[in-house]
């Protein structure tokens, strides 16, 4: 079932957690609303699941207005981030409960509710803990109840707060997986709330980024990954290398670096930022090109295969993370204080008018 | 238990003796020997002068207005108590802080003030009272009254002994219920309830015991007709100032008895709590 969300609004008080957020989701599409804590995203997923009422704007479910309709009537499977199990009933008991609260005309037979639950604990792998209570599993199992629970009433939308963030990482990350293949499997349309950026990208048809109640973009995970909208994005997706420096007529200026920007053509001066990301900046033990820049290494630390090598550009008072295959790395036997060249193979330059209104926002992606 | 209890030893050891020393030397001196004594005083003449005293039919009036008194109050305060409850920590509404502190004025304000109020409020000379005298409905100097007035000084019991719990517990769960599709009547009785059953139970227990034993409200607005509107409490009293101290004892005896009896079920419901807390988490 499609979701379409317009022009939604929520005030807590003096708080406004949401502000005006536009929003749709297609039919059996798995979206992530992304953003920091207290962004207002999971306001938002309460809003969809009608645990919420939006001060103004509108909820279409399938279509259909449910701005006001009750939460118990949205056919919407909600998962809480601490799993509300209810503790005194076992698990069993907890997948049946949205059958057997149904009014006797639509309430399943035993029979029916017995072969429903267990179907369901099959499929979420956990069918041999039907008679035990919740305090008895671990985290990630209660999350895999919870979501069966949900499920069990056929919601034609599922919604998950930030589903994962009360598991270690390796439970996390295999459940991560297990979710998306569940979600291949049975295709309901699925909204999650996150604020782990690696969640949203690997799991995501598609991501929604929101900052302080409004959605600063929306994509899919390689588009604003490779693609940030603005600043906030840049900063919240992904390690970055920020720049300060300035826009001079069809140049980039940040310290020593001096970047062509054919597109500006006779543009102003005006100050800019440029972010590069670690894997964009090229490292190599002797100079290779005329645009290599001399750089003294400060630090290095293993990332999986990779070493995170932190460097300073000579003549520029920041340091600068670059990302380098480490066995490449170790090849180069460089000790801390050591002489490395340094050349930006992309950056993307943002300068953001002061008021919003003049001198328009520019954005400029270079790549060598 | 005792064990890890040990090892974790803070105190040098003569501290530890003395403070214990010291709350035993309280325990047994204020609260186990007075105790003991009732019982003991209370058979000074034998057993065969108990039973006489307990069964004289004005102590069995008594045990049933006691009775009566408990059986009315304990389950409006138990709906009261929910209702607070439920309210204080599922809602968000204005005055709700005054509301949660107005809780605790039963126990701030002394009884005997508390059986003056509906005394002033409810007396045959109000215009309140006047009229549902009028209407044969007599409430100061009898039951009503006194079901009334020990109303008003159990009633933190109940919602004192919930409002942690349900604090602790918020609204998660009635949200998944909702949204699983239970009215609010079935996510009521089907996950309110059972979460904060224990905490119920004890509030019950308590507010039956403080129920039973309650004297100066209830002296207030009670005829203190011996063999009528007398409770347990009273009755001691008539007896005492009547001068009849083995009655009196006797009948203070079945009062400890039925503290007694209060405190085993809390201690009954506090150990199936604790197996069953187990048995979830086994």
């Amino acid at each position: 079932m499609s979701i379409k969300l317009t022009g939604i609004h929520k005030r807590f008080g003096e708080y406004e957690a949401l502000r005006g957020i536009d929003l749709e989701v297609a039919h059996g599409e798995l979206v992530a609303l992304l953003g920091p804590s207290g962004c207002g995203k999971t306001t938002l997923l309460r809003i969809i699941a009608g645990l919420e009422v939006p001060d103004r704007g509108r909820v279409e479910l399938g279509g259909e207005d449910a701005t006001l309709t009750d939460a118990r009537h949205r056919e919407v499977g909600f998962v809480f981030q601490h799993y509300a199990l209810f503790r005194h009933l076992s698990v069993f008991e907890n997948v049946a409960f949205g059958l057997r609260v149904r009014s006797r005309a639509t309430r399943p037979s035993r029979a029916d509710v017995a072969r429903r639950v267990h179907d369901l604990l099959r499929l979420v792998q956990m069918e041999w803990a039907a008679r035990r209570f919740p305090a008895q599993l671990s985290g990630g199992q209660r999350q895999r109840i919870a979501l069966a629970r949900a499920l069990a009433v056929e919601p034609r939308v599922l919604l998950l707060d930030e589903p994962f963030s009360a598991l270690d990482a390796k439970v996390r990350l295999e459940l991560r997986r297990w979710l998306r293949r569940l979600h291949d499997e049975i295709q309901v349309t699925s909204v999650f709330v996150t604020h782990d950026q690696e969640e949203a990208l690997e799991l995501a048809d598609r991501i929604v980024i929101i900052n302080q109640g409004e959605v600063v973009q929306a994509g899919r995970p390689e588009e604003v990954y490779d693609h940030p909208a603005n600043a906030f994005v840049w900063n919240f997706l992904g390690n970055v290398n920020v720049f300060h420096g300035r826009l001079h007529g069809s140049e980039a200026r940040f310290g020593p670096l001096r970047l062509p920007l054919v597109a500006r053509a006779g543009g102003g001066q005006r100050e800019a930022r440029g972010f590069a990301r670690p894997h964009d900046l090229r490292l190599s033990p002797r100079p290779e090109t005329l645009d290599d820049l001399p750089a003294t290494l400060v630090a290095s630390r293993m990332s999986g295969k990779m070493q995170i090598v932190e460097i300073t550009v000579d003549g520029v008072d920041q340091v600068l993370e670059a990302l380098v295959e480490r066995r490449q790395f170790q090849s180069w036997n460089v000790a801390p204080g050591g002489r490395l060249w340094v050349r930006l193979e992309r950056i993307s330059v943002h300068s953001a008018g002061t008021d919003g209104v003049s001198p328009p926002d520019e954005s400029f992606d270079w790549v060598i | 238990m005792r064990g890890a209890v040990n090892e974790r030893r803070t105190e040098p050891p003569w501290v530890r003796r003395a403070l214990t020393t010291v709350a035993l030397a309280f325990f047994v001196l204020l609260l186990a020997m007075p105790l003991i004594f009732v019982v003991w005083s209370s058979l000074a003449r034998g057993a065969a002068a108990w039973a006489a005293a307990v069964s004289r039919p004005d102590t069995a009036s008594a045990i049933r207005q006691t009775l009566t008194v408990v059986a009315w109050v304990v389950p409006l305060n138990t709906l009261f108590g929910v209702l607070a409850a439920y309210a204080i920590t599922k809602f968000q509404f204005r005055g709700k802080a005054v509301l949660t502190a107005l809780i605790d004025l039963p126990f701030a304000i002394s009884p005997v003030i508390a059986g003056s109020i509906f005394v002033f409020l409810l007396g045959k000379f109000t215009p309140l009272g006047g009229w549902l005298e009028s209407h044969g409905i007599k409430v100061i100097f009898s039951t009503p009254g006194m079901v009334l007035a020990t109303t008003f000084v159990t009633f933190p019991f109940v919602a004192r002994e919930l409002i942690p719990t349900m604090q602790a517990q918020g609204i998660e769960d009635e949200l998944a219920a909702r949204s699983l599709g239970a009215s609010g009547w079935q996510s009521f009785w089907r996950v309110t309830v059972p979460n904060i059953r224990w905490s119920l139970l004890f509030g019950v227990v308590l507010c039956a015991a403080r129920a039973m034993g309650e004297f100066g409200a209830v002296s207030v607005v009670s005829a203190h007709v011996s063999g009528e509107t007398n409770t347990l409490p009273l009755q001691v009293e008539a007896l005492y100032s009547g001068l009849d101290v083995t009655s009196a004892f006797a009948v203070s005896s079945l009062l400890v008895l039925m503290a007694l009896l209060t405190l085993a079920v809390k201690a009954g419901v506090e150990w199936r709590y604790r197996r069953q807390e187990a048995r979830e988490r086994a």
